[in-house]
């Protein structure tokens, strides 16, 4: 390569993200109607009319072949499409570009566009697309119960407007895959006291349904159902918390100047809801989810309350007043205030056992589909938009590689992989839990990477019962 | 109107004929007897105890009015005061003679004021001018001066429980000296003085007997005085002021009960609590001088109960008293006849009866509203168990708003004692262990008070009916479990397996699988191999059951062998071969287990692969391939014949 010619790489970006059915259009002339939503907006109407027919084809198509798992995807050259069917007869479908590679030529002519055929980890992103809607507007149907196709497309329009632009794709890994919940953790003692305080909260103020807690964005205790904690774990950790410790870093709005209830000092303060309770003009309007309930699914109000790094979230049923704010301030406040040193106290103890924040020893991630517990020592933070990890993107990519591997097999397996630059990746399944590890020694051997592997398992998963 | 009456008579009560002209009735408090002396004994005395065991008949020469008589201990030597001078004993020892002997007491131009046996032999003259200790020598007909004291006594108070005496001197009579007797000695204790209302001018007698009591509360000596109100003292009410009485140390004021209005009081110790009758409104009150008032001083009580007279007592039809021809009388209560005794009798001699009060725990529970006070006041009764149990039955069926945090106390109280006991018997078993040679001789083995509700009490009478009573919120149910769990752990008491069991059947009644996976992974239900079978009985219904089962399993680590037969079931031939090769088992492993499982899979390879590796095994452990007659693989080596062939069975090595 030429010097001073540098290459270009581009990574995969979204070309077009729409959702249609079929029903609503069958006959010819009256396609568009079948469009519910399209990004890019202003893609001329028969485009629109095109593409979505040609993803009806494929999907009818490919149902001929096995009726009951229509295709998933579709791989181009240039770019991949994702099809997806949460509702029946809903579908969603997101087009992105492949990642590639600009070779830049000499004598002016055009550059070279090398496409990159890679696995990607994105089937994952459209079922969240999907989860965090409902999360928020509750299913599709529900929409359409309750003000026909006009209110579905405007919700949808007034949702995937502002959603679609905070995906980021190219930081898309294998987290986002599982989706999963890092758990805080917790000796029993402070764990049972946490469930004293919900089920006394829950008591007294009938009006909360449902109570989570977490801690450093760490998950202790959910009354939720599993697949509502996942998304909305997902809503509070990569949205809600980064937007609200910006100001904090900031020193604006300090959380650390008490609030005076009573005599007790407490720091509590509400996320969602209104900032100031002594404000008159406060607003007492929090935002409302979906989550499932016994018959379908049952609209709440999301409070989200915090004190420190302790957040206790609760949820209630119906519209919420000031009085019941300043009850539940009063009552909540001072005994989270209690909790969050106690917990504190463990944290501390739990970092001197692990020892001082370095380098750990070992870059694994893990995770269980059974409870979608995962642990990371390879992300230093995650937020929505920064992905920071310490591996190189390359690593993270046979991470992925691996992952669509198990996923097509049921049987427990192990892969080792050794990478470039003397890294070896290995792969483990066992039963519902998958564990990532990437080792860097010089010169070692298989043998040798399977003993790392094996003292690993018995350092950090001694507790679990890890086939070998 | 729910049972209110706190207090009640015994309802068999000790009978004998009533004091009348000819008839005069005596009470020891020492042997708890009741004397009936006709015509000075001439034509009879009766004497009933507590029990047939303690009742005697007899008869005695009328020598004049008989001033006091008693029995000494275990009813060897009866003493009866006849005159203020001297005391008759008469022998009732078989064997000995019956002849009455006679003491005069030592000081002279003294009056006894009365005698307090203190053994079965040793007895005590209380004069106006001191005490004299005696030895009685039955069988030489004759007393011998141990020790006496001479002082200004205006009266005295006996206290058989402990052997104290209590002389009230001075002029006033409020400095009281107390006297030890034990085993041939006497010891004089430090002196105290009763803070009167009203210091009278010009000195007088102003302590009265009636006004001072002894008795023992939660194992402690105490003098109760009963302070009236006085108009000049600026109190408005009557108290009880008690008088805490070490052995060593000196006497303190320790308790002040206020009882909020005046009249006349008696006392009476039941159970450990302090009852005052009061006589005009007929009613009673109760103290606990262990129950901390939260916005008193300290130590001083209000009852704990509002006033409530005693159960309506009727005489019953039976017994000598009672004419056929009538129906039982309603008994008069609080009568002018009655005489109080410590620590719990009520005499009514007109009538004839002696009555121990007790102390009826169902009826408090209504009338004290606050539940954690509640708690410590039956915890330290008696009889509570029952009780306790009701209350926290009740408290759950209730189930109004905010009552966890109740519950929460409750449960916390009752572990507290729970705890107490276990570390008690387990230090009491170490102690055992060590051996009694190291001076612990002493140690006695904790006494399982019905104050102790373990998991089993709560489980049996509380939490299983709980559980299942319909109409109660499966959110309240678990909360309440979790709440005992979480006292449970608290107090670092082992949660008993059913406990869990319990919560897992709730969970799983209620669907509320996650819920308990949560449990699982913060390890709130412990592990345990009966958990981790009940996990995995679950599994059909939720699918994760099973991993939590084997993660437990793991965790155990003496459940190896069931980790085996879980993964064989599930056909993970490898996987159980791999487990059991990393534990070190492989060795005594049952091959036919092994091959049987790989069979049943179909799969020829992984039977191949099984079969091969325990010829291995074979061959490292005893030198051949073979496998031995007793581990019954005959027909896996056929089947593995037909598969593969004779020739790919391997061969045992040359070398």
């Amino acid at each position: 390569m030429a010097s001073g010619m540098q290459e270009k790489q581009y990574t995969p970006s979204l070309l077009s993200f729409f959702i249609y059915n079929p029903t609503f259009g069958p006959r010819e002339g009256e396609e568009e109607k079948k469009i519910l939503f399209y990004h890019p907006s202003d893609v001329e109407k028969n485009e629109k009319i095109r593409n979505v027919g040609l993803c009806e084809a494929i999907v009818q198509f490919t149902r001929t072949f096995c009726p009951t798992k229509p295709a998933k995807s579709l791989h181009t050259q240039k770019n991949r499409q994702f099809f997806f069917e949460p509702e029946e007869n809903f579908w969603m479908v997101m087009v992105v570009r492949n990642p590639m590679i600009e070779k830049p030529n000499k004598d002016g002519k055009p550059p070279t566009v090398e496409y990159q055929e890679e696995e990607m980890l994105l089937p994952s992103c459209l079922l969240q697309c999907y989860s965090m809607y409902k999360l928020f507007n509750g299913t599709f149907s529900r929409a359409m119960q309750a003000g026909g196709v006009e209110l579905l497309m405007q919700k949808l329009e007034k949702f995937f407007y502002r959603y679609l632009q905070t995906l980021h794709l190219q930081s898309c890994d294998l987290l986002d895959v599982f989706g999963g919940i890092s758990f805080f953790p917790l000796d029993k003692m402070t764990y049972l006291k946490i469930q004293s305080f919900v089920n006394r909260v829950e008591e007294s103020l009938s009006l909360i349904k449902y109570t989570a807690f977490l801690y450093n964005d760490q998950l202790i205790w959910s009354g939720l159902e599993q697949d509502d904690m996942r998304i909305l774990y997902k809503y509070l950790t990569t949205s809600l918390f980064p937007r609200h410790s910006e100001p904090e870093l900031a020193g604006r709005d300090s959380p650390m100047r008490p609030e005076v209830a009573g005599n007790l000092l407490h720091y509590g303060r509400f996320l969602t809801g209104p900032t100031n309770l002594k404000d008159p003009e406060a607003k007492f309007r929090f935002p409302k989810i979906f989550v499932s309930a016994e018959d379908g699914y049952e609209e709440l109000h999301l409070i989200v309350y915090k004190v420190h790094s302790l957040l206790c979230f609760l949820i209630a049923s119906v519209e919420l007043t000031r009085e019941f704010c300043e009850q539940l301030d009063s009552l909540v406040g001072p005994q989270l205030t209690l909790l969050a040193s106690d917990i504190c106290e463990q944290f501390t103890i739990n970092r001197r056992i692990s020892g001082p924040e370095k380098e750990p020893q070992f870059k694994f991630i893990y995770f269980n589909h059974m409870n979608l517990a995962e642990k990371s020592t390879i992300h230093m933070r995650k937020t929505a938009s920064v992905c920071l990890t310490s591996v190189h993107p390359d690593l993270m990519k046979i991470l992925g590689d691996i992952n669509c591997d198990f996923a097509r097999v049921d049987e427990d397996e192990e892969i080792i992989v050794k990478a470039m630059t003397d890294y070896w990746v290995v792969g483990k399944k066992s039963d519902q839990r998958e564990l990532y590890v990437i080792l860097n020694q010089k010169n070692a051997n298989l043998i040798e990477v399977n003993e790392e592997v094996k003292r690993l398992c018995a350092t950090q998963f001694n507790n679990i019962f890890f086939l070998d | 109107m729910a049972e209110e009456h706190y207090l009640e008579l015994s309802e068999n009560p000790v009978q004998f004929e009533h004091a009348s002209s000819v008839n005069n009735v005596f009470f020891d408090e020492a042997n708890k007897q009741v004397f009936a002396v006709r015509s000075g004994g001439a034509t009879g005395v009766v004497v009933k105890g507590p029990d047939d065991k303690s009742s005697v008949a007899f008869r005695m020469d009328d020598k004049g009015e008989v001033k006091c008589i008693k029995f000494s201990i275990g009813n060897k030597i009866l003493a009866v005061q006849r005159t203020s001078k001297s005391v008759d004993f008469i022998n009732f020892i078989p064997d000995y003679p019956h002849t009455e002997f006679s003491q005069e007491c030592k000081t002279k131009n003294a009056n006894i004021l009365g005698f307090c046996w203190t053994n079965w032999n040793e007895v005590v003259f209380i004069t106006d001018q001191g005490i004299e200790f005696y030895q009685v020598f039955p069988d030489k007909r004759s007393l011998k001066l141990l020790k006496s004291q001479s002082i200004n006594v205006n009266w005295y108070q006996y206290c058989p429980e402990t052997a104290v005496i209590l002389l009230s001197t001075t002029v006033q009579g409020n400095i009281l000296q107390p006297f030890a007797f034990r085993n041939g000695t006497m010891s004089k204790m430090s002196k105290f003085e009763i803070e009167l209302p009203v210091v009278p001018k010009p000195a007088k007698l102003s302590l009265s007997e009636r006004d001072i009591a002894m008795a023992t509360i939660y194992g402690q000596l105490y003098v109760m005085y009963l302070k009236h109100h006085s108009r000049t003292a600026n109190s408005p009410s009557a108290e009880v002021v008690l008088y805490h009485l070490s052995r060593e140390g000196s006497c303190k004021k320790s308790h002040v009960l206020k009882l909020n209005t005046t009249g006349k009081f008696a006392l009476n110790i039941v159970d450990n609590l302090v009852v005052v009758h009061h006589q005009s409104s007929q009613t009673s009150l109760i103290f606990d001088i262990k129950l901390k008032e939260p916005d008193c001083a300290l130590n001083i009580h209000q009852p704990v109960l509002p006033a409530r007279s005693i159960h309506p007592y009727r005489i019953p039809l039976s017994g000598p008293a009672a004419v056929p021809s009538q129906p039982p009388v309603p008994c008069q209560l609080y009568s002018s006849s009655w005489s109080v005794f410590q620590p719990d009798i009520i005499i009514s001699a007109s009538e004839g009866y002696l009555w121990y009060l007790q102390v009826k725990l169902p009826p408090t529970v209504n009338l004290l509203q606050d539940k954690g006070k509640l708690m410590d006041f039956l915890l330290r009764r008696r009889e509570c168990k029952m009780v306790i149990l009701s209350v926290c039955a009740q408290i759950l069926e209730v189930g109004e708003k905010g009552s966890l945090p109740v519950v929460a106390t409750v449960f916390d109280k009752l572990n507290q004692v729970y705890k107490d006991y276990l570390e008690a018997e387990q230090s009491y078993t170490q102690a055992m262990e060590s051996g009694p040679s190291r001076g612990s001789a002493a140690q006695k083995r904790p006494v399982r008070t019905q104050a102790v509700i373990d998991q089993s009490d709560m489980y049996t009478h509380v939490l299983s009916s709980f559980t299942e009573r319909k109409g109660v919120s499966h959110k309240f149910i678990i909360a309440v479990l979790m709440e005992y769990i979480r006292s449970l752990n608290q107090f670092q008491i082992t949660v008993q397996h059913y406990l869990y069991e319990l919560v897992i059947k709730t969970l799983v009644q209620h669907n509320l699988f996650y819920m308990l996976h949560q449990f699982l992974q913060y390890h709130v239900l412990s592990d345990s191999k009966p958990l981790a079978c009940l996990l995995l009985s679950l599994e059909s219904t939720y699918p994760p059951a099973h991993q939590l089962s084997l993660d437990m399993l793991k965790r155990l680590s003496t459940a190896n062998d069931e980790i085996i037969e879980v993964l064989l079931s599930k056909q993970q031939v490898l996987g159980a071969l791999r487990f059991i090769r990393s534990v070190g088992g492989h060795d005594n492993a049952s091959a036919r287990k092994f091959l049987d499982a790989a069979q049943q899979t179909g799969d020829q390879m992984l039977f191949y692969t099984v079969f091969r590796s325990f010829q291995q095994r074979n061959q490292r452990l005893r030198g051949s391939p073979a496998f031995n007659p007793g581990e019954h693989c005959e027909e896996h080596v056929a089947h593995f014949k037909q598969l593969f062939g004779e020739q790919a069975l391997m061969k045992p090595s040359t070398v």
